[in-house]
């Protein structure tokens, strides 16, 4: 700083300490209750010294939550959302920075009205789409009776019933949280900055739109792509509510979810540290992934404010 | 706004948008149709036709107590955990930017918390307040005689639920104070310092005025938190209760709708929440065109 300030100093390093102490004490506290054994843990005040029960910890929250599926089924949503959002987004938002068509406006602004409004809103309406993906259609085929027009054309008793259901696949806990303006509205703001010269140059040397994205758009687009994985893959395997309602097997849901079966009820057995384990396990992947890729994550997060 | 060196082709650019557009239509316009009609009706719990009642369904929600209390339960909860998150990671930015040596080290041990899930920040922090097991629940009773009991008191679950989501949010309103507080130009300290002005002074007269743009935009966020993304720390730790304590708006929605089957009011709900969210972008978003005119 400007001045010199030893004893103002001296306050921030202490007040720092405190505070990453603070934020970290919760994680701290759990990391030694999934080291000790049941009857040390269910102790208060428990001891604040590791114990040895860790792997046998792990180990029975890896069983009793069936944690290998659960963290398979979170990998495979995370992975999704954070693919299909990238993709769709980076796509829609080239198609609405580089191209001239009549639509484009209306493309624009339907898109844009949806930017900021949560799957948690929605939640039955979407649900029911996802019960019967062809819901939209089979309202159409009532609407136009179609049935008595094919029926009559048949000359034949025919029911016309559409069905197919996302319920309990991994497309259902996929696809409705693809629907997100955010990605797309990032991509926009970006390739708006892009200097025109590159398409000039591009396309005087006789390249075509995909070309163009793909040598070009793609490769200086890749320190957001960096960013947005951190925080879509964050975004995806926290996911809560959605995967609650789109999963009725046990096997289908997600690592989260699948944790609230491992904490002990009032009754039960205090067995806090296989819960805490089992807590740790699942929190695992996206603090690795924020923490190693920490120079993006921070350089997305902030520049979606914009 | 598009590029002046643009491409023309006649069917390109609507297969590219196509996948965005059939995704928003499936997933939220015709979702938000059939919500706004279905908040319209009433379902006939023996089958046959629903009945059209208008605004009915509206006119209940607002004279049911129990939707007002979660509206109150609601407001206090967001207020007390954005402002909670906001003052403590505002507090400890400050501080941040201020040290002068393992400012990266800093920087990662409070970021992490942000990768926590809400319902992971639950267990966690039910386990530091659990009334038999808790540590915190321990000392607080020996010292200071207090009956701390999340599990049977309304209050405490509340209190309970504010920090297990204001810790998280702690970490992502850091990472921004702390980008704002390096963007803010040195000249202008060192200005004011050369005129006399000392530390706390500089804060209150320059830093915090020229954070206010940051301060406004992670208020808005820190609100939609609380209001959306909390569904998972309450269904994990309290699941509403005791006695309706810590029933959120969102968490009504989903309680009423699919465990208790009124679809009619729970559309409604939901309608209510979309107005709501409308509101606040939309003010978010004319807030933002003042702030760009003011910067340039």
């Amino acid at each position: 700083m400007v001045e010199k300030t030893p004893i103002l100093d001296l306050l921030t390093y202490i007040f720092l300490v405190l505070g990453i102490c603070v934020v970290g004490f919760p994680i701290f506290y759990a990391l030694i209750a999934a080291t000790l054994p049941i009857e040390m843990v269910s102790r208060v005040p428990m001891p604040l010294l590791f114990g040895d029960q860790f792997g046998a910890n792990i180990q029975a929250a890896w069983h009793r939550g069936n944690l290998g599926t659960l963290l398979f089924n979170s990998f495979v949503m995370a992975a999704g959302i954070t693919l299909g959002k990238i993709a769709v987004s980076m796509l829609g938002a080239f198609s609405i920075v580089y191209f001239d068509y009549r639509l484009r406006a209306v493309a624009f602004a339907s898109v844009f009205c949806t930017l900021m409004l949560p799957v948690e809103v929605r939640i039955l309406p979407t649900y029911e789409v996802a019960a019967n993906l062809l819901g939209p259609v089979q309202v159409l085929v009532d609407l136009l009776h179609i049935e008595t027009l094919v029926n009559w054309f048949l000359q034949n008793d025919i029911q016309i019933r559409l069905e197919l259901s996302l319920l309990d696949s991994y497309p259902g806990l996929i696809l409705p949280l693809v629907a997100s303006a955010t990605c797309t509205f990032l991509f926009r703001q970006f390739f708006l900055t892009v200097p025109e010269e590159l398409c000039e140059a591009a396309k005087m040397d006789g390249a075509g739109p995909m070309l163009f994205l793909r040598k070009i758009l793609f490769p200086l687009s890749k320190t957001n792509i960096a960013a947005l994985v951190v925080i879509e893959f964050v975004y995806g395997w926290n996911q809560y509510l959605w995967p609650l309602l789109i999963t009725t097997r046990r096997e289908m849901t997600t690592a989260v979810i699948g944790l609230q079966h491992l904490i002990p009820d009032v009754d039960d057995i205090p067995d806090w540290n296989v819960a805490l384990a089992g807590a740790l396990i699942v929190m695992l992947p996206p603090v690795l992934v924020v923490l190693f890729m920490q120079r993006w994550f921070v350089k997305g997060l902030v520049e979606r404010e914009k | 706004m598009i590029k002046r060196a643009h491409f023309k082709a006649r069917f390109l650019p609507y297969l590219l948008i196509l996948p965005q557009i059939l995704v928003t239509l499936t997933f939220f316009y015709w979702p938000a149709v059939q919500g706004i009609l279905q908040s319209m009706m009433i379902s006939n719990p023996f089958g046959g036709r629903d009945q059209w009642v208008w605004f009915d369904n509206f006119k209940d929600l607002f004279t049911d107590p129990l939707y007002l209390k979660s509206l109150v339960i609601t407001l206090g909860f967001s207020a007390a955990t954005a402002l909670t998150a906001l003052l403590v990671g505002l507090f400890i930015a400050s501080q941040a930017n201020r040290a002068l040596k393992a400012k990266a080290a800093i920087r990662t041990l409070l970021i992490w918390p942000y990768a926590v899930a809400p319902a992971i920040s639950g267990i966690l922090w039910l386990f530091l307040l659990h009334p038999n097991y808790g540590v915190v629940a321990f000392f607080l009773k020996r010292t200071l005689g207090i009956d701390w009991n999340p599990i049977l008191d309304g209050f405490d679950a509340l209190v309970m639920i504010v920090l297990a989501s204001a810790w998280k949010q702690i970490s992502y309103n850091f990472v921004f104070f702390l980008a704002g507080f390096q963007a803010i130009p040195h000249s202008l300290i060192e200005a004011a310092a050369m005129d006399g002005a000392g530390p706390t002074r500089r804060f209150w007269t320059i830093i915090l005025p020229l954070l206010s743009p940051t301060l406004f935009f992670l208020m808005v966020m820190n609100i939609i938190y609380a209001f959306f993304d909390t569904f998972g720390v309450i269904h994990t730790i309290t699941q509403g209760g005791p006695a309706g304590m810590t029933t959120t708006l969102v968490y009504k929605v989903y309680k009423d709708g699919f465990v208790g089957l009124n679809l009619g009011s729970s559309a409604a709900q939901s309608v209510v929440l979309m107005t709501l969210i409308i509101l606040i972008t939309v003010l978010q978003f004319k807030y933002v065109e003042r702030k760009v005119q003011y910067a340039g």
